[in-house]
Order: C-alpha cells, then sequence, then structure tokens
C-alpha cells in the first residue's frame, strides 16, 4: 500500500505521482488524501486558467458577483472603465472578506471589522483617522491583491495565477470549436445567466468531472430518469438512445488536450430543425407552448423550439466548467471530500429583433423547464453515486480505481491533426488522458503571483 | 396515481388530461401565480377567525402526514388537476419564466417524480428518506376572490438519509382554491431557507 513519506516542501510532496496514476488505473488517494487536495488548490486552481463566471452575471460597470477560486474568496467585477477583475475578497489590513453578497452593484468596498475602504479596481480609497499610521496607507502594498490574468473568451471569464500559463485561447485550444457550436446556436451568440439548480455532495470534486463525458454510466445510473421519460411513449425521448449499443451509434467522445473533453451526442439527432426537439422529454408547458408557437411561426417553429431543447453536449472545459443541456455547471472544490456542483440556468435573448419579445418569453419559460429537469431527476442519481464512491474509498487496502475501458483496443480510436483524439461514447480514453494532464500538473512547479495596482 | 379515474401509464385520448399532457401551464397561468405570490402577506388581508385558520390547518397537518407516508395518490387529491409546485432559487420567488427554479413542476412532472420513486432505480431514495414534517404558524390570507385564499405556514422538515437526520426548512405559501365546497391546493410554493444555496440530495418532495 502506498504510504506518505515525509512533507517537505509544500502540500503532496511526498508522493510518487507515477504510481498514484497509471495508465489504467488512479489511486484512492487521489480523490481521499486531504494533502493531495491543498496542492490541486495551487497545482490546478491557481496554475491552469480557471473558469470563474459568465459576463452576462456582471453587465453593467460596477456590478459584482462573489465566488472563488479554488477556496480564495473573490469579487468579480466590472470596475468603473469596464474592465472585468477578480479582486482577492479579503482587506489589506487583518485579512477580513469585505463583501458577503452575492452580487450587487457597487464602485467600492468597505471592510466591516475596521472600516478599510477600497475602489473596484482594487486600490485603497482611504483608512480611518490615517494620522495613526507612521507611513502613507496609499502605499501599493494595501491595495487589493488580484487574479494577474482575467481573460474572456466570448462571455466566460476565466483567471489564472501562473504568469507563465498560456494565452487563455491557446489553452482552450480545439474545445473552442464545441464552445463555439455550444454558444453559436443561441440567437446572437448570446445567453444570459439565470439563477441556477445549486447541489452540493460529499465527495471529491474529480467525481463530477470523471462523471459529466462518462458515456457508460448514463444507462444506468439514469435508468430511473430513462424509464420515467419513457412512461408515455415507446422509449425514443430524452436519454434513450444509450439503451442499445451505445458505441454502435454516431455519438461519440472526443479528448482536446489540456484536460478538456467533450461528448457530442448531436450526430444521433435527426438533421433537420426540429430535430432537437423531436427527442425532448416531457415538461412543463410542452405541449401548450409548442401549439402556440407553431401556429404563430408556421414552419420556423421547429428551429424556435430547438433553442427550448436540451443540447445534446457535454463540454468540459478542465478544472471546473462543463457546458450541459443549456446549463454552465462549475465544480466548486469545498473539501477533499465536498464540492458543490452549481447548474447555472441560461436563457436567450432578442438580440436583433427577429424573434420578438413575446416568442422568447415563451421559448425561455419553457427553456427554464427543460433545464430544471436533469438535476431534479437525473443528477441527483449522479450525486449519491459520487458520495457512495467517496465511502467505498475508505477501504484503505482495495487501493485502485479503473479507467481502462478501451484501453489497448486501438480501433476504437482516430486521432486528428490537431491530435484531438475520437472514441466511442462509452470510452474512458478522456478520464485516462485528462488525468494524465492532471498528474503532469501535480508533478510540476508552478510560480504562482497576485497583482496589485501600482 | 390517478388524477381522474384512469391509469396514468394508459394511452388516453383525453387531449388535454393534466396527468398526461401540459397545456395548462401558459403564460397567462404563469402570470397569475407571480402575481398572487407578489404581496399578499398583508396585515389587512389576514383572516383574523380560527375555524377557518384550523380549517386550513387541518389540511397542512394531512398533506404532511401523506407525504411522510408516501401516500401519494392520497396527497394529490389535496390538489386541484391542474397545480403548480414550485421551489424557487431565489428568497424573492422571481419569475418562472426567466429564472431556473429548484423545481417549478406541473401535474405530469409530480407524477414523474413520484414514477421515478417506485421505478426502484432511484438511487437518491434507495433507501428512501423517513421524514417527519413539523407544520407551525399558520395564517390565512384572504384574496380578491372569496373563492381563492393564500395560506402561509413555517415548516420543519427533519429527513433521516444515508445514516443521518438533517432538517429542511422554510415557509410554504399554498394558494387555495374552493370547488364544490372543498379547498383544494392551487399553488403550493415551498421557500427553502437556503433555496440559494447548494443543497444536497434534493430528491423528496417538500
Amino acid at each position: 500500500m502506498l504510504q506518505r513519506s515525509g512533507n517537505s516542501g509544500g502540500f503532496g510532496n511526498g508522493f510518487d505521482w507515477d504510481e498514484l496514476v497509471q495508465e489504467d488505473r488512479v489511486h484512492r488517494l487521489i480523490y481521499a488524501d486531504p494533502d493531495i487536495f491543498q496542492r490541486e488548490l495551487t497545482h490546478i486552481f491557481g496554475a491552469v486558467w480557471v473558469y470563474l463566471a459568465h459576463e452576462s452575471q456582471i453587465p453593467k460597470e460596477n456590478d459584482f458577483i462573489t465566488g472563488k477560486l479554488g477556496l480564495r474568496p473573490l469579487i468579480i467585477c466590472r470596475d468603473g472603465n469596464g474592465q472585468i477583475r477578480a479582486l482577492y475578497n479579503r482587506c489589506t489590513h487583518r485579512g477580513t472578506t469585505l463583501c458577503r453578497w452575492d452580487k450587487g452593484n457597487s464602485k467600492s468596498f468597505q471592510c466591516p471589522y475596521h472600516g478599510w475602504s477600497y475602489l473596484n479596481n482594487g486600490r485603497i480609497r482611504g483608512v480611518p483617522w490615517p494620522d495613526g499610521y507612521a507611513m502613507d496607507f496609499r502605499d501599493p502594498k494595501f491595495n487589493l491583491a488580484q487574479v494577474p490574468r482575467v481573460e474572456s473568451y466570448r462571455g466566460f471569464i476565466f483567471g489564472t495565477l501562473n504568469m507563465e500559463a498560456p494565452s487563455l485561447s491557446d489553452y482552450l485550444g480545439p474545445i473552442k470549436k464545441p464552445m463555439d457550436e455550444w454558444i453559436d446556436r443561441n440567437p446572437g451568440g448570446k445567453i444570459i445567466v439565470c439563477e441556477a439548480n445549486r447541489l452540493k455532495f460529499k465527495g471529491n470534486w474529480k467525481l463530477a468531472y470523471d462523471n459529466s463525458a462518462d458515456g457508460y454510466h448514463v444507462i444506468y445510473s439514469h435508468r430511473s430518469l430513462i424509464e420515467t421519460e419513457a412512461r408515455f411513449n415507446d422509449g425514443e425521448k430524452g436519454m434513450s438512445y444509450y439503451k442499445n449499443s451505445p458505441d454502435k451509434l454516431e455519438m461519440y467522445v472526443a479528448y482536446t488536450g489540456n484536460g478538456h473533453h467533450y461528448k457530442d451526442k448531436r450526430p444521433n439527432l435527426e438533421k433537420r430543425a426540429g430535430g432537437l426537439w423531436a427527442i425532448e422529454s416531457l415538461h412543463p408547458g410542452m405541449e401548450h407552448f409548442e401549439e402556440k408557437l407553431r401556429a404563430r411561426l408556421g414552419d420556423k417553429a421547429d428551429a424556435a423550439l430547438d433553442l427550448a431543447g436540451s443540447e445534446p453536449m457535454n463540454i468540459n472545459v478542465f478544472p471546473n466548467l462543463s457546458l450541459l443541456g443549456n446549463h454552465i455547471q462549475v465544480i466548486e472544490p469545498v473539501a477533499f471530500d465536498e464540492t458543490n456542483a452549481v447548474w447555472y440556468g441560461t436563457k436567450i435573448e432578442d438580440v436583433d429583433g427577429t424573434l420578438g419579445e413575446d416568442v422568447v418569453r415563451d421559448i425561455n419559460s419553457l427553456r427554464m423547464r427543460t433545464q430544471e429537469g436533469f438535476p431534479n431527476l437525473g443528477e441527483v442519481d449522479d450525486i449519491t453515486n459520487f458520495e457512495q464512491i467517496q465511502r467505498g474509498l475508505a477501504c484503505l487496502e482495495d487501493e485502485w480505481i479503473y479507467m481502462n475501458r478501451g484501453m489497448d483496443m486501438p480501433e476504437r480510436f482516430r486521432t486528428d491533426e490537431e491530435g484531438v483524439i475520437y472514441g466511442p461514447a462509452t470510452d474512458e480514453v478522456f478520464m485516462r488522458e485528462y488525468i494524465k494532464e492532471w498528474k503532469r500538473l501535480m508533478q510540476a512547479e508552478p510560480r504562482l503571483t497576485v497583482r496589485r495596482e501600482p | 396515481m390517478n388524477s381522474g379515474n384512469h391509469d396514468m401509464n394508459a394511452p388516453d385520448t383525453i387531449n388535454h388530461d393534466p396527468s398526461r399532457f401540459s397545456y395548462y401551464v401558459t403564460d397567462a397561468f404563469y402570470g397569475e401565480l407571480v402575481e398572487a405570490y407578489r404581496d399578499w402577506q398583508r396585515e389587512d388581508l389576514i383572516v383574523a377567525d380560527g375555524a377557518t385558520r384550523d380549517r386550513f390547518r387541518m389540511l397542512l397537518d394531512r398533506e404532511a402526514r401523506l407525504l411522510d407516508r408516501f401516500l401519494y395518490e392520497e396527497w394529490l387529491t389535496l390538489y386541484v388537476p391542474e397545480f403548480a409546485y414550485w421551489v424557487p432559487s431565489t428568497v424573492e420567488g422571481g419569475d418562472p419564466r426567466s429564472e431556473i427554479a429548484v423545481t417549478f413542476d406541473d401535474r405530469r412532472r409530480t407524477e414523474d417524480r413520484i414514477f421515478r420513486f417506485r421505478t426502484g432505480y432511484a438511487w437518491s431514495q434507495a433507501p428512501p428518506s423517513r421524514t417527519v414534517r413539523l407544520i407551525t404558524n399558520v395564517e390565512v390570507f384572504r384574496t380578491a376572490v372569496p373563492t381563492t385564499m393564500m395560506v402561509r405556514s413555517n415548516f420543519i422538515i427533519n429527513e433521516f438519509w444515508d445514516n443521518e437526520t438533517r432538517m429542511l426548512t422554510g415557509w410554504c405559501g399554498h394558494r387555495m382554491m374552493e370547488k364544490d365546497g372543498r379547498w383544494l391546493i392551487q399553488c403550493k410554493q415551498v421557500n427553502l431557507i437556503d433555496c440559494d444555496q447548494s443543497l444536497r440530495n434534493p430528491s423528496i418532495v417538500l
């Protein structure tokens, strides 16, 4: 059994990473060890581009939300010049969090403890009774720490503490193509975040990242949902296409590098407007709104209804972002054995006036309900299974977790000129590949920095 | 589970049977609910009559008992055919047309939920939660329509699941309608005090 040998020079230094992560299996400790989790908070959540927020959550100047980079509390805001910043939500005086609200609009933040206040660009604005300080409180070292690199890709805001990381665009690489397709199916390529289905589970965050492109679990973990979806029909709705030889269908899983991957179920659909809506399972308001939209839009109704349908893609951007159906799922590590999985809903806008406000409202009325379906009737079963994995990992002597489905079967894969690996939908190739990247990152020695306004 | 006199799994030709088809969740239905839940807990609307309050308190107690005992068919007889079961994801309730809710179910999806429990494969409820619900602070508010009343109650659901007992708490707004001398639930809005936070295994009927 693997043992930790000493702990010099930071968390998790005593591990033999090649022993922990092998070609076909990983050790239980990568999910169950608190020191490995601590190391992930720097080597993963800090060293790579981490998803922070969507621009639609802070549309106006001085809007803010609070969030996290790993466990670091952040204020993610748009400052008075429109620049998006990720400020450490930590008073430079004594370390208190400055803002305890989820969202709002403010030009400045004042510490509730001793009253130091800061502009939303991170500059210190004032301290009570400054004549009691021998030095000038306007020294830049008292400006708020902030994430030194914050960039957006088409509305998705990412940040990293690693000045040597590649550009966000290069980091995303070929995963941008399915992201673009997911975004561009919405009018004007625009989506608005509109509240969330917020879940938590007592398990390691990677259990969620392992899951989202996993086509192997669907038919069993979601059996109750699939049976429910089929109770009025022959089983042609929702995820029913997994039932018969899913590896023989046109859907596939693709690993695109840097830990990113996606499962694309779109090839299973009829290639026509309305093909997505045709397999949508039953949701509140469905028959009424469909009839109403068909009466109003005629042959354009199918395309409109597809906007309410759940896009059959599972796009996973390492380490914490998944685009699933119409949801933006964010994986938030809380502890080595606790994770929040927040499924932000998205709605569409009538960007160029072609759809009309009331049609958009009807589409969104449907789209809210199609989104609520899976977290309510499907994801609850997955997160129960994640929790039960974490419990199973208490078996100290039974050390290994396998991810070898499809391994040593080269006929199942092809690799394109960009290095993207394609395999059948139930294959675990994406897990083997992303965990290799995880191992590389955990072995590296990234230099993390924060920035302060000069 | 019957809403009328037929099996919910049988092929059905009654086009608008709300167990089978969802025609009633319209823009007007949403609009009416949003309006009904906007500004109803007003002092001037309280029904200060013990008998009325008792009648609704008995109904809420009965609902709690039926849910604690998984008697879902009987539970659904407390509801009008075209109802909403609404668990907002914000403390203000929000507009379910443009905001994700924890849950916004019509009759069919409520019956989906119950069907799912009974498949034997609903891992989040295998084994099922045991619950004991406490309902208190019942207050009745009149509306502009004599056959519609709003009832506020506070609740604690003690839920035993996966070797631990937890407490789900908040308040409910039941929108009650009188039909043929019986008061039935037209909408149950469940306001968890932590509705905007991450919830562990939110899979029981609240």
